[in-house]
């Protein structure tokens, strides 16, 4: 289990990008975390990942406190962040250099297959399309078989029908191993497909205002009424969030809100 | 100076129209630029054999080409060549690595970086001929001061080249290396390295440029053998063929240099842009 608690980081600079965040999330949970720009999410993914330090607070995988980057834990940035002077094998193979090479070229045989790259094994980052270097990014993360994963923004530099067939590829996945997946979208959509859980951040200084289950089996169907439900809800929160007059943790979701929408 | 540096960071050239002319292009471009030279050489050959000029001054290319192949059998040429080549080759290694070093410091350290570059650049702001007098003074007029002098005429580059290429390394890349927990020799290894070939290799090519410019100079001022001593003595002798000799055997090695260079890094560079297409101009 990942622990999150009272999670704050205050830059150097004085901004309070994040304060006193605390989550528990299960394992093999999919948290979606969604908020306004500026609001501490990549902050908080950070802290999670042990890529900065939290000022106060704690973060905690099976009581094990994460300070730097865990082995357990991989990570996902909007951009793919593929080593350019590697083919897409060797990216992908890039966590596995302790292993024999035999067993590494197994691996990366199979994640490639896995992200339907196969044929693209010897290709050089530079010639792939960006979903493609993200596929191979995902691969690259999975491939260790992290427990939590976690996904800043992945998908938000594709085009709209790109971003969906490498959301249900995400969920696919996922279900291999079923590993922690914590995913910062902006994108309502992306949070009700993918999530179990919905938190919605709000800004100065980055704090939980909301959480939301959604309580749907997959695959979802993007069009049901009870999709566009958990949408509608989200949405309510995430402008109510915006709204200074409205107090934390005062989040009754009631289908009064939703008549904004 | 620095101003020729071979241009390998190009991304990849302007699309060169459609599929049909690119054939075309493809060869007859160099086969345009040399038409230029062609053509003025076998004209003043033309000339100076239909006795309109003697060709002292500016001997025909058939005269250059029977000097080299004289000297050639002579065995004069091999051993101002060696001598040359001995010269550029040590003061370039001697360069290579004070630059690498100093460069590799002050790229990764950036205390260091603060105590050492504002001295690097100050020195840097002399033209490196000035320290000729100071360099025969203190080392004499024999090979340590033409070594010095050429690996100083090196060093600069490369270790302009060594920092701004460690400095400009991505950060979001060194992430990566962070993510999947890299030691610091790891780090160094899998990430920085070859992020910094591609720059390091120009600085290199840049300063071997230096070298063949700086070896000249060394040459013409005190020599006695090697290309620039050549140089010399068809000036005093009024050899003019011998002299253009000279300067063809420059122009052969440094491109010949330059070329290993390119050779040799080749196979780690595969990666970028810029090599295996796109080589043409
Ligand atoms: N390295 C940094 N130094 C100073 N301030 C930062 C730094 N990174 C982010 N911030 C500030 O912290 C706040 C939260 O940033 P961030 O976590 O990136 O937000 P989000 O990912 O939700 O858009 C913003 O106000 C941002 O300007
Ligand atoms: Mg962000």
């Amino acid at each position: 289990m990942l622990a999150l608690d009272r999670v704050s980081k205050t830059y150097p600079n004085g901004v309070e990008a994040l304060a006193r965040f605390s989550a528990e999330i299960r394992v093999g949970e999919i948290i979606a975390i969604i908020g306004g720009s500026g609001c501490g999410k990549s902050t908080l993914l950070r802290a999670i990942a042990g890529l900065d330090r939290a000022s106060s607070g704690t973060v905690t995988l099976d009581h094990e406190a994460i300070s730097s980057p865990h082995a357990k834990i991989g990570i996902i940035f909007q951009e793919p962040r593929l080593l350019p002077w590697l083919s897409v094998a060797d990216n992908i193979g890039f966590g596995l250099a302790d292993l024999p090479a035999i067993s590494r070229r197994e691996k990366v045989a199979r994640a490639l297959e896995r992200v339907g790259l196969t044929e693209k094994a010897q290709a050089w980052p530079r010639e792939l399309s960006g979903g493609q270097a993200q596929r191979v990014a995902i691969a690259r993360a999975l491939v260790p078989q992290p427990e939590v994963l976690l996904l800043d923004e992945p998908f938000s530099a594709l085009d709209a029908f790109t971003r969906r067939d490498l959301q249900d590829h995400l969920l696919d996945l996922w279900a291999d191993t079923r590993p922690t997946l914590i995913l910062v979208t902006h994108d309502v959509d992306e949070a009700v497909v993918l999530a179990d859980r919905v938190l919605v951040m709000r800004p100065r200084p980055g704090r939980l205002f909301d959480q939301i289950e959604i309580n749907l089996g997959r695959p979802r169907d993007r069009n049901s009424p009870l999709f566009e439900n958990f949408k509608r809800s989200v949405l309510t929160s995430l402008d109510r969030s915006l709204d200074r007059n409205v107090p934390d943790r005062d989040a009754t979701q009631g289908p009064g809100h939703a008549m904004w929408w | 100076m620095i101003s020729d540096a071979p241009v390998l960071q190009r991304s990849s050239e302007p699309a060169e129209s459609a599929a049909a002319p690119s054939r075309l292009s493809r060869y007859a471009r160099p086969v345009l630029g040399l038409l230029l030279p062609l053509t003025l050489a076998l004209g003043w050959e033309l000339v100076v054999w239909l006795g309109w000029s003697n060709g002292r001054l500016v001997p025909p290319p058939s005269r250059i080409f029977t000097t080299i192949t004289d000297l050639t059998h002579s065995g004069e040429l091999v051993r101002h060549i060696a001598a040359t080549l001995w010269r550029v080759g040590l003061g370039f290694a001697f360069g290579v690595i004070a630059g690498t070093l100093l460069g590799a410091i002050s790229g990764y350290w950036s205390l260091a970086r603060r105590l050492l570059d504002p001295t690097v650049q100050a020195l840097r702001a002399i033209p490196s001929l000035a320290w000729v007098p100071l360099f025969i003074l203190w080392l004499g007029i024999f090979e340590t001061s033409k070594i010095a002098l050429i690996a100083v005429g090196v060093f600069f580059p490369v270790y302009l080249g060594v920092m701004g290429a460690i400095l400009s390394v991505d950060r979001k890349i060194v992430e990566v290396g962070r993510v999947f927990r890299l030691s610091g020799f790891g780090m160094i290894r899998r990430i920085l390295l070859p992020a910094v070939l591609p720059a390091y290799v120009v600085s290199l090519r840049v300063g071997l440029g230096l070298g063949w410019m700086f070896v000249v100079a060394a040459e013409l001022i005190g020599a006695s053998e090697g290309l620039g001593y050549l140089l010399l003595d068809g000036q005093q002798l009024g050899k003019p063929a011998q002299i253009l000799a000279a300067i063809v055997t420059f122009a052969i090695l440094g491109k010949l240099t330059d070329w290993l260079i390119e050779i040799a890094a080749a196979p780690f560079l595969r990666w970028q842009d810029a090599f295996g297409q796109a080589k043409g101009a």
